[in-house]
């Protein structure tokens, strides 16, 4: 087909998405299936699914997976990536995941350098479990668990996890992306290319982090969450290269 | 029928483990059953340390004993503990330069050897241990001077070698210091 | 071969080489820091993995990833290690991964102390994990034993795609003992692991260009499938109960008493056995070797003259629950322990299996 500008990425299982309208997983698989594809890794990929609302990815993912304990996925990518290099081995965490549960896994599986790409979705909230405070909800945001609003004083500030692994010696690569529009969706997907590419490269560890919607348990429209993340969430959680092993050498 | 139940005891760093160590590893090359089995944990970092090392012709089961056939005492805490220890008709060897008391009980056999001095003598503290160990196998009767210095040799590897030649000297002073 | 004189934890850290063993994950803790130190030294050598982990928990969900990618994975550690690594061992069990847990026992509860001890039967063959799962556990009783069982346990755990334990004590790990370390143990014909992650590249062939990604999964949302699911896991857990139960029979021949003992009190039971045989008192005894499935068998071949069971642990009292089960109410059942790291000495379990027999007769 000479005119065929456009289809489906083969890194995506023909499967339906579960995610609720406006949330911004659906954008980010798709992209981290369509960069495996490109870079042709989806035949050598093992992914590990966490635990949130993207827990399912593996029936999503056209690639092998592994379902990991909440907050694991980078010991399970770590196991696997050492009995396999040859393997492509990726985490999809949430930020319940990733910056409560799993702090010690992803800490040290940077600070070990291992050579595996990390994709950490902030959504300043527990979306699955039913809306919950996270560490990175914003201060007077509403959630389940913070009715009044997230009180600084009583639980801190919350956490960027990007910028505590920028200062891990081991992280080669850490960048925040979001992607409320197509702009930053662009950008967002020469991150995640990078952050692959490192470890083809065998350059070691690699995160992006994406920021990300959950319009239901903000109590918003999808409209209403891209604002919000652009006016409230980017603010806090500044966009860019946190660091890059690139620009050292 | 060789059928004996040691303990030795001494501080940290007296290389009580390494005494019994060498016991075992003389009794595995004779093809011998043995067990050795040490105090392990924070005691092994500059307090005392005590080893108990079993040596059979048959199979041995339990690993640990309440009475051994002879007590190997480097220092003067190890004698209070280990003393009651000792079955009856046994023999417990004490390192006199350390052990300032008297042997309470009267039915065992004490055989007493300056080690520490004799060490000196040698110009090398460390082989305290290789002296006592030398006295206790006139005692035991099984192995050779020069069974212990083959595992000694395995033991110590290429880095320790031009120390063979001190221990050797130590085990046979040992040896003659029970006559 | 000649015998080598071993210290229990680098025999079962050799046995695991000899066994296959393609990574370990670890995290220090006394009584059993020479296997990780072993491994560290010999693993790297044979272009094999060490890793040191910053945790128990990651430790064991590292075996959790590298077993689910194919490799034959090691971990190892000491009562409180094992109750945090619970969560990797049931998310193995419910995903069927393949591996090797050695628990070194220690004196609990809590911190406790660093002394050997059985005080974790419950913790083995009950799991502290979720859900309805069973690890194959094999208790050794010497060094011999517990390297002979580290090397078949690679082969089990493949057969069954399941966890294997290794509970042994900080005794075992501790003591020097000679060991035939060229010793043949059991093999198995073992199935490809066709289900494991290794790319899709790895399965695809001229006749199945077309290939599903593997996926290994405890989870499904769906209540019956996850129903489904715990059946397939059944029918490998009957499997094992009616192939795998190992126990040992010690002059249970006109025994007037059994012992029922495993591990370092199995061996202590040895001598008292023997002191009492001198005194004109017969006494037999059934050694579990794995722990899970209890070898319940052995209780079949109790002969009549046999008047009652005597479980002797180093713990308050855990196994004896699978004794009276097995028993089933026909014998009066005994019990003699110690516990917080103590050691029994034969002379106690003399006086014990005395004292039993005295009240059977007064």
């Amino acid at each position: 087909m000479d005119n065929l500008v456009f289809e489906r990425t083969k890194g995506l299982t023909k499967k339906e998405f579960s995610y609720c309208p406006g949330c911004t997983h659906g954008i980010i698989h798709r992209l981290v299936a369509e960069v495996l594809e490109e870079l042709n890794v989806l035949d050598t990929a093992v992914g590990v699914a966490s635990v949130g609302c993207s827990v399912i990815n593996y029936e999503y993912f056209d690639c092998d997976m592994q379902q990991a304990a909440h907050g694991r996925a980078p010991a399970v990518a770590t196991g696997i990536k050492r009995v396999n290099p040859e393997n492509t081995v990726f985490t999809y965490q949430g930020d319940g995941d990733l910056a409560a549960i799993g702090t010690a896994e992803i800490i040290h599986a940077a600070h070990r350098n291992e050579n595996i790409s990390v994709m950490f979705v902030n959504n300043a909230i527990f979306g699955m479990t039913g809306g919950q405070m996270a560490p990175t909800t914003l201060p007077g945001q509403k959630t389940t668990t913070s009715q009044n609003g997230r009180d600084p004083y009583v639980v801190g500030m919350p956490i960027r996890m990007s910028e505590v692994l920028g200062q891990i010696p081991g992280a080669y690569y850490v960048e925040r992306v979001s992607v409320h529009n197509p702009k930053h969706i662009i950008k967002a997907k020469k991150a995640i290319k990078k952050a692959f590419q490192n470890q083809i490269d065998g350059k070691g560890f690699s995160l992006v982090e994406f920021i990300s919607t959950c319009p239901i348990n903000w109590r918003m429209t999808p409209n209403d969450s891209l604002k919000w993340v652009e006016d409230s969430m980017i603010p806090y959680y500044p966009l860019g290269v946190v660091k890059d092993g690139d620009k050292n050498d | 029928m060789i059928n004996e139940k040691i303990i030795v005891a001494g501080f940290g760093g007296q290389g009580v483990m390494l005494m019994g160590q060498l016991l075992a590893y003389a009794a595995t090359n004779q093809d011998l059953n043995t067990l050795w089995f040490p105090s392990y944990g924070p005691e092994t970092r500059g307090g005392t340390a005590n080893c108990q090392v079993i040596i059979s012709e048959e199979d041995i089961y339990s690993p640990v004993f309440s009475k051994c056939d002879t007590a190997i005492i480097m220092n003067g805490p190890s004698l209070d503990k280990f003393e009651s220890r000792v079955a009856p008709g046994g023999k417990i060897l004490i390192n006199s330069s350390l052990v300032s008391r008297e042997v309470t009980r009267t039915d065992i056999e004490v055989i007493k050897v300056p080690v520490n001095e004799i060490a000196l003598e040698l110009g090398n503290l460390k082989v305290a241990n290789m002296v006592m160990l030398g006295a206790y196998l006139e005692v035991l009767k099984i192995f050779s001077i020069d069974d212990i210095i083959k595992v000694l040799k395995k033991t110590f590897g290429e880095g320790k070698s031009h120390l063979i030649d001190v221990n050797r000297e130590a085990l046979k002073i040992g040896s003659k210091s029970t006559k | 071969m000649a015998k080598v004189l071993m210290k229990g934890n680098e025999a079962m850290a050799l046995a695991a080489i000899k066994g296959g063993v393609d990574a370990f994950f670890g995290y220090p803790i006394t009584p059993q820091n020479e296997i990780p130190e072993y491994l560290s030294r010999e693993l790297p050598k044979l272009g094999k993995v060490f890793v040191q982990a910053e945790s128990e928990v990651a430790a064991i969900n590292m075996v959790y990833g590298a077993g689910g990618a194919g490799a034959r994975v090691l971990t190892s550690s000491s009562s409180p290690g094992i109750a945090l690594k619970q969560e990797g061992i049931t998310y193995m069990a419910g995903s069927q991964i393949p591996g090797v847990i050695i628990n070194v026992m220690r004196g609990g509860p809590g911190l406790g102390g660093i002394q050997p001890s059985q005080a974790d039967y419950y913790q083995v063959t009950r799991g502290g994990g979720n859900g309805d799962y069973n690890c194959i556990v094999l208790a050794p009783e010497n060094v011999q034993e517990a390297f002979d069982l580290v090397k078949e346990s690679f082969d089990l755990a493949d057969y069954y795609r399941n966890p294997v334990m290794i509970a042994a004590d900080g005794l075992i790990g501790q003591m020097m003992a000679p060991v035939d370390i060229d010793k043949e143990t059991p093999k198995l014909d073992l199935p490809e692991k066709d289900w494991a992650t290794t790319g899709m590249k790895n399965r695809r062939t001229k006749e199945n260009k077309d290939v599903d990604p593997n996926i290994i999964v405890s989870l499904s949302l769906v209540d019956t499938v996850l129903e489904e699911m715990n059946l397939v896991l059944q029918k490998k857990y009957t499997h094992m109960r009616e192939n795998q139960q190992r126990y040992e029979l010690i002059n249970i021949e006109d025994a007037e008493i059994v012992i029922v003992a495993y591990g370092t009190s199995s061996r202590i039971c040895r001598s008292a056995m023997e002191i009492l045989k001198e005194e004109g008192i017969k006494v037999g005894m059934i050694r579990p070797i794995t722990l899970w499935p209890f070898p319940e068998k052995a209780f079949a071949e109790i002969p009549e003259s046999v008047k009652g069971l005597l479980t002797v642990e180093m713990s308050m009292g855990q196994m004896i629950d699978d004794v009276k089960i097995s028993n089933n109410g026909k014998l009066p059942v005994g019990f003699y322990g110690r516990c917080g790291g103590v050691i029994p000495e034969p002379e106690e379990i003399v006086n014990a299996v005395k004292d039993f027999l005295g009240g059977l007769n007064g």
